[in-house]
């Protein structure tokens, strides 16, 4: 017996890691003209653990704090060596990760794989992804530029206008009444502390409720299997699956390299809490479908401030949105199913559109 | 003795004598089990309430006693020529100063009534510009177009012995 085989089964002994070896080898994905979108949950993954990696790096020279935070991410990018790639992958990653998060998310919904027995798994997604917005918004101001402090004014500020519990969100946020040094040392204990514990649990159970459930298979191949009298072909996860996966891992790092050198990420120019808001600001460009929403709102809509009015609906739609297991049950009406699909199709259009339009050059 | 102190601490003392002697062991145990829940309950909240309160409070930072500012000189004359602005603090929030086309000072505060982002002055369109969501004032601050729900607030400019000083009327 070799001393490799020797180990493992002394581990077997005492860990049983065949019980791990068993899950694996009953795991299955069903192969259809929809597969494709399967690859997006793992392709999430992957960048999350970039994100985990670079970030842990990245925590090894920044200082959080208002006087010295701008002066050591200038000293990653300039002076430590690689310290231009680790950032601009952490960055770039950032924003590929949302992207894919976004399509993940819009897929499930299309694919309406958030029926039963899946509502939990949908809902700790949608938990997932408001909490990976939460790092995006928090990581954005540690460099502590221009940019990334009046996008912290103006987001503090929306949370401020919450009614009831907006007076204590934005004290809680900022540390105080205004986006001070306080508020870097907020964010960044949010940032390295608290999101990630809370992204470990709820990562946990979203991948726990995916294993438990297995894929769900689009009801659209489900009746046409269930009409032609033939199962829906499957591949084995271990190896199969994983190692399509683990192809287009290689390809996002790739593209990460590669995005990292040719266009490694601006630092801007340091935060100064009395220089007026530069012309051209705006947020990440996954929150630009709400800024320019903010920005077309009027003063006053009903006697009612058109920026609550915005607030409100952006927050009235997010739950919505969450609760959609909740509208599509088993007895719904084909009327309802299709109306929730349009509805999807009409938010995906109207956050492209306002997108597309932050980008466009402006006229005064 | 016990369990009839329990009968009438559940019941809150609504029966008489007669009527708790004829009281079952069976309830009366139900009920010792209903006090003994009951104080277990408020005992685990009153220390859930006595870790979440603080924790709450802690997170609030406190208020920081700041010295009111209602007066300050915010530049030199000459400093700024006709059509210029600067933006500088008033206290712990910035204000723009304000020389217009005729040579006259103004006042304002730079935050936009928006969403608080720092306004600055268009020389080319003679307004208060703010760049986040794109609200015009006038140079009285008044809001003209965009999003802004309100006036900036305005504050009295005097020239005295060169300096420029800005007072909250």
């Amino acid at each position: 017996m070799s001393a490799l085989v020797r180990a493992a089964a002394w581990l077997e002994e005492r860990v049983g890691l065949s019980a791990f070896a068993a899950l694996a080898r009953e795991k299955h994905v069903p192969v259809h003209r929809h597969s494709l979108w399967y690859y997006l949950g793992g392709m999430t993954l992957f960048l999350f653990g970039i994100q985990v990696v670079t970030g842990i790096l990245l925590l090894l020279y920044y200082r959080p704090s208002s006087g010295e935070a701008f002066e050591s991410v200038q000293f990653v990018m300039a002076r430590v060596p690689f310290g231009w790639l680790i950032r601009s992958i952490h960055s770039w990653s950032a924003n590929l990760l949302v992207f894919v998060l976004f399509a993940h998310m819009f897929s499930v919904f299309f694919l309406r794989a958030y029926r039963k027995p899946r509502e939990l798994t949908w809902l700790s997604g949608m938990l997932l992804l408001f909490l990976m917005m939460a790092f995006g918004f928090s990581g954005y101001l540690l460099p502590w530029n221009t940019l990334a402090f009046f996008a912290t004014q103006v987001g503090t500020e929306v949370a401020g206008r919450v009614p009831f519990v907006g007076g204590f969100a934005l004290r809680l946020l900022r540390g105080g009444d205004q986006v001070t040094g306080a508020t870097l040392t907020r964010f960044y204990g949010f940032h390295v502390a608290v999101l990630p514990a809370l992204t470990t649990l709820l990562l946990g159970a979203h991948l726990l409720l995916v294993q438990r459930h297995g894929m769900s298979v689009p009801p659209s191949v489900e009746s046409e299997a269930r009409r032609t009298g033939l199962r829906v072909p499957e591949l084995p996860f271990f190896p199969n699956f994983l190692l399509r996966d683990a192809v287009g891992w290689c390809v996002a790092l790739g593209a990460l390299a590669g995005l990292a050198a040719l266009a490694p990420w601006e630092l801007g120019v340091k935060a100064d809490p009395f220089a007026p808001a530069p012309a051209g600001i705006r947020p990440e460009w996954y929150f630009c479908w709400m800024f320019q929403t903010l920005k077309l709102l009027p003063a006053r809509i009903l006697g009612v401030d058109g920026e609550l009015v915005g607030i409100l609906g952006f927050g009235l739609g997010g739950l919505l949105w969450t609760l959609v297991p909740l509208f599509e049950r088993e007895g719904t009406s084909d009327r309802l199913r299709r109306a929730i699909t349009v509805a999807g199709v009409l938010v995906l259009v109207y956050m492209t559109f306002m997108t597309i339009q932050a980008y466009l050059p402006e006229k005064h | 003795m016990w369990s009839l102190v329990t009968v009438a601490l559940v019941d809150g003392g609504r029966r008489d004598g007669a009527e708790l002697r004829r009281v079952t062991r069976e309830e009366t145990v139900a009920t010792r089990r209903n006090v003994l829940n009951w104080f277990l309950g408020t005992s685990a909240g009153a220390m859930c309430g006595s870790v979440v309160y603080p924790v709450l409070r802690y997170l609030v930072p406190p208020e920081v006693p700041e010295a009111a500012t209602t007066r300050m000189v915010a530049g030199r004359e000459g400093e700024l020529k006709a059509g210029e602005a600067k933006v500088f603090p008033f206290g712990a929030r910035p204000a723009i100063l304000v020389r217009t086309v005729e040579g006259e000072y103004r006042a304002l505060s730079a935050t936009c009534t928006h969403l608080n982002c720092t306004v600055q002055y268009r020389a080319d369109l003679k307004t208060i510009w703010c760049a986040c969501h794109n609200g015009m004032y006038d140079l009285a601050g008044h809001n003209l177009a965009g999003p802004p729900p309100r006036p900036l607030e305005s504050y009295k400019v005097d020239v005295a012995r060169g300096e420029i000083v800005v007072s909250k009327a």
